[in-house]
């Protein structure tokens, strides 16, 4: 298998990637300024920074997608210069991006043959369902080799990709934030994988956000800062607080303990909500909640359990199959997404590029996407343009968006920023009820910080808000009430200092209330856990 | 050992400056000219003395640019039409099949509806009932679009078929002017119905209709919330739907518009040039506009320029069978060159290429 397998100590192992010194600038940016980095066999090396730091830039030169302008690049102690992906390949490199590289309307066992040299005219499907099966067992990678790739939930998808470059002989495995599509329970499956890969003497590198997972997972930590080495650390030398002051350069404010008690009027009431997908399956079904002003309500779940579905039909942008949708005491059911937006609704979406803005066209449009209709922006039919000029100035500036200015396109625009710019247009006209999905994926440390606090001020105003997140600790942090959403329903509804994770965890599985809080009740909460 | 080899790196351009694709247009058209003077040159000819023989064919003298300016009326108005439903990604190749319904909408107001009224009511109808003509041949595909999700490049492409064979079943059948012995055609038109033109010149008020449309359609664009609309649904459509767009009715009106202005240019056509509605009004005007529309990158008062340039080439080649008994083909073969270096040069404008020489160590061979 592979040289130097399986220590316990891999500080001891052979070196499997070094970066020396190495600067990649793009025009006058500076994305990488000398970084030195090493990964040995048989360890998982984790990288973390926050968005902008050089984190992607730096594992695309290791992926031979850029080359650097200055700077070495050594595998297994020998010089290499990568002319493209191919070559990385080659040398044993692999990478699993965050968004997936497979053929949906394939199986899994042909997706692992894909790009191959074969023999023949036939597919050698068995023997790569052989090697799936084989690689599942030993690395905790459970998948079906003859199931298509449309079936599977975004977890095995992930695994597919794991496998496939396995199977193509990967050594050196790069996983490009990870955990970012994953429920709690699926993140903590793949740590115990990539440790069992650790342990059989891979190579990973583990880019990364989330600092407990980092500190879980991994031998050593590298921590990036605007396109510097800040250092590399034991997980044993540090803990979240000092690792996230190393990330962000100073110190994180701590989150606010008490919090003003909600109000009394109800903002929104769900009744018995039924939402179909596009797919035509019912994916919100007889689902009912309250949420007061002055109040966030959580909504917990595992991707798919009709969060995306629920959100649309509160918005206007999903038709209502039956039940009633009131905002502060109004019937919304069935009105448009104008009229909804009109009434005060704000709405975050969970995919900022594919609803939330217009890429290709600038700034200032989509600063004013949700207002232009309404005065000063627009007077009858014309549009105001040194009203919305201003108007996006005012967004750009309050809220520290990053952009050349306000005619650069937003695609230009870094993840981040396009967030915050959906954020400060979303809760720019003081809306009474905010519809947040996921508002942080993806979004680094600071930018997460700005928009917890912004959340936070404006529920301290007196606005509702429902956060929709796969992030326990955002929810728990955040809200002050969390609803469990299992298959298109609220099946339970807990004040958040009653909402541990691993109740939730449970309850997110599909396990029944009355059972959760009887065995969390009788069994110490350890033996239980989900996560380990 | 070290070898030095060149290495080519592409960089991606996101937001391309106008002087970029200005170069990028003019170095096309530029190439154009000298590939088609390779092929003038094995053919026996100067390319010079063509090229010189076909601007004096356009722009030589008053009556030449006349000419040259009632081909631009027609390719103007068209090139609008395709441009307004492109900015909002729809392919509406319809815009031969809207000129010919907007013509014949026209033709019938002039011959049966107002044939006795003066040219201030006649000629104010005649323009109303081409757009009317082609929006509601534009609106179709629209319609099928937004409730059905029917391919709209399909349904305008197979709708012009649809409206050259009506209208020339009109022209042979109930239309026909009985008077023409067996020609097919309708009647003259009543002389009310006649577009004013410039003295003795062909030029018509067509050309200002277009004039006029292309600056409209340019504040529409620039400084309405109808225009900020299209823009935004041309990107993205969920993005448009999320702040609150009524999608689907943008989308048959826009086709709606988009044929209403085709519509005209049928109308300007039969009013302004042939006075009457004939078997074929348009050389494939409709067609040519999709070049106009592309090459102007959907921007109306650009949108001008090229079509006035389309026009230079069209009338010139033109003149070539009778100054210098060239093939008429020349025009088309130029007007081709020019969109085929004009794709190649949108990868230009997205793209900077770098070419620079680098210095390799060679791999260490073994064995």
């Amino acid at each position: 298998m592979i040289e130097g397998a399986a220590a316990v100590d891999p500080s001891r192992n052979p070196v499997a990637i070094e970066l020396t010194d190495v600067t990649k600038r793009f025009g006058p940016v500076v994305a990488n300024q000398d970084i030195t980095f090493d990964a040995r066999y048989g360890e998982v090396h984790a990288l973390i920074g926050e968005n902008g730091a050089g984190k992607s830039t730096l594992m695309s030169i290791v992926a031979g997608l850029y080359r650097p302008d200055s700077g070495r690049l050594r595998i297994n102690g020998q010089q290499v210069h990568f002319k493209s992906p191919r070559d990385a390949i080659e040398r044993g490199i692999g990478m699993v991006y965050q968004h997936f590289m497979l053929v949906e309307t394939m199986t899994v066992a042909e997706n692992l043959l894909i790009g191959m040299p074969q023999q023949g005219v036939s597919l050698k499907t068995d023997a790569a369902a052989a090697a799936v099966r084989n690689l599942s067992s030993r690395f905790g990678l459970d998948v079906d080799p003859d199931a298509y790739i449309w079936q599977l939930s975004v977890g095995e998808q992930q695994r597919v990709e794991i496998i496939r470059l396995l199977f193509r002989g990967a050594k050196i495995l790069v996983l490009d934030e990870p955990t970012a599509v994953l429920t709690p329970a699926e993140a903590a499956g793949l740590i115990k994988t990539v440790r069992a890969m650790a342990a059989e003497g891979y190579c990973i590198i583990f880019i990364s956000h989330k600092l407990d997972e980092v500190l879980r997972v991994a031998d050593r930590i590298t921590v990036l800062r605007r396109g510097q080495t800040v250092g590399t650390v034991a997980p044993g030398q540090v803990d979240r607080r000092s690792l996230a002051r190393m990330m962000v350069g100073r110190e994180m404010a701590a989150p606010p303990v008490d919090r003003p008690a909600p109000g009394t009027e109800t903002a929104l009431a769900v009744r018995n909500l039924c939402v179909i997908s596009d797919r035509g399956l019912h994916v919100v079904n007889d689902l009912s909640l309250e949420v007061r002003n002055g109040e966030i309500f959580g909504i917990a779940g595992v991707a798919g359990n009709g969060q995306r579905e629920f959100a649309e039909a509160v918005t206007g942008l999903r038709s209502v199959v039956s039940g009633e949708i009131e905002v502060s005491g109004r019937d919304l059911t069935g009105s448009s997404a104008a009229a909804i937006a009109a009434a005060g609704v704000a709405h975050i979406p969970e995919d900022r590029l594919a609803t939330g803005l217009a890429g290709g066209i600038d700034v200032e449009t989509n600063a004013t996407l949700r207002h232009y209709r309404n005065a000063p922006l627009s007077k009858g039919p014309v549009l105001m343009r040194k009203a919305m000029g201003a108007f996006a100035d005012r967004l750009i500036a309050e809220h520290d968006v990053k952009t050349p200015s306000r005619r650069a396109r937003v695609r230009q625009l870094s993840g981040g920023n396009q967030q915050k710019l959906i954020i400060a247009r979303e809760l720019a006209g003081c809306p009474a009820l905010i519809i947040a999905s996921s508002p942080t994926r993806g979004v680094d440390i600071g930018a997460t910080e700005a928009i917890h606090h912004l959340l936070r001020s404006h529920r301290d105003r007196g606005a509702a808000i429902v956060l929709i997140s796969e992030d326990l600790d955002e929810l728990r942090s955040l809200s002050d009430r969390i609803g469990v959403l299992v298959r298109g329903r609220i099946i339970d509804t807990i004040p958040v200092e009653q909402a541990s994770n691993e109740r939730l965890s449970m309850l997110m599985a599909g396990i029944g209330p009355d059972y959760v809080a009887a065995s969390l009740h009788a069994a110490p909460v350890e033996s239980i856990a989900v996560d380990d | 050992m070290t070898i030095s080899r060149y290495q080519i790196r592409l960089e991606r351009i996101h937001h391309a400056s106008p002087a970029r694709w200005t170069a990028v247009t003019v170095g096309s058209i530029l190439l154009a000219l000298i590939t088609c003077g390779i092929v003038l040159l094995i053919s026996g000819e100067n390319p010079l003395t063509v090229y010189r023989a076909m601007l004096d064919g356009a722009l030589g003298d008053k009556y030449a640019f006349s000419e040259t300016l009632v081909k631009m009326t027609p390719l103007l108005l068209t090139g609008l039409a395709v441009a307004i439903a492109f900015r909002m990604q729809l392919w509406n190749i319809g815009a031969e099949g809207q000129l010919y319904l907007g013509a014949v909408a026209a033709s019938g107001v002039a011959l049966f509806v107002l044939p006795d009224a003066s040219s201030w009511v006649l000629i104010p109808a005649m323009l109303i009932a081409g757009a009317i003509g082609g929006a509601l041949w534009g609106a179709v595909p629209g319609v099928l679009r937004a409730k059905f999700n029917a391919n709209e490049t399909i349904t305008t492409l197979m709708l012009n078929y649809v409206a050259i064979l009506f209208t020339q079943y009109l022209v042979h059948g109930p239309w026909r002017d009985p008077q023409a012995f067996g020609f097919p055609g309708t009647a003259p038109f009543p002389d009310a119905a006649a577009l004013p033109h410039y003295q003795t010149y062909r030029v018509h008020l067509g050309l200002v209709f277009g004039l006029v449309a292309a600056v409209m359609l340019m504040v529409v664009l620039r400084r309405t919330r109808f225009g900020y609309e299209i823009d935004v649904i041309g990107d993205n459509p969920r993005a448009a739907r999320y702040a609150g767009m009524r999608t689907t009715r943008m989308i048959i009106i826009v086709l709606a518009i988009s044929g209403a202005l085709a519509g005209i240019a049928g109308m300007s056509e039969v009013a302004g040039i042939g006075h009457s509605l004939q078997r074929s009004i348009s050389p494939g005007y409709g067609y040519t506009a999709i070049i106009v529309a592309w090459l102007a990158r959907l921007n109306p008062i650009a949108i001008i320029a090229v079509s006035f340039l389309m026009s230079v080439i069209l009338v010139g080649s033109d003149q070539l069978q009778t100054a210098i008994g060239l093939p008429g083909s020349v025009g088309p073969m130029l007007q081709g060159a020019i969109l085929f270096f004009l794709l190649a040069g949108e990868f230009l404008t997205n793209f900077r290429v770098h070419i620079q020489r680098v210095a390799v160590e060679a791999e260490l061979v073994h064995g």
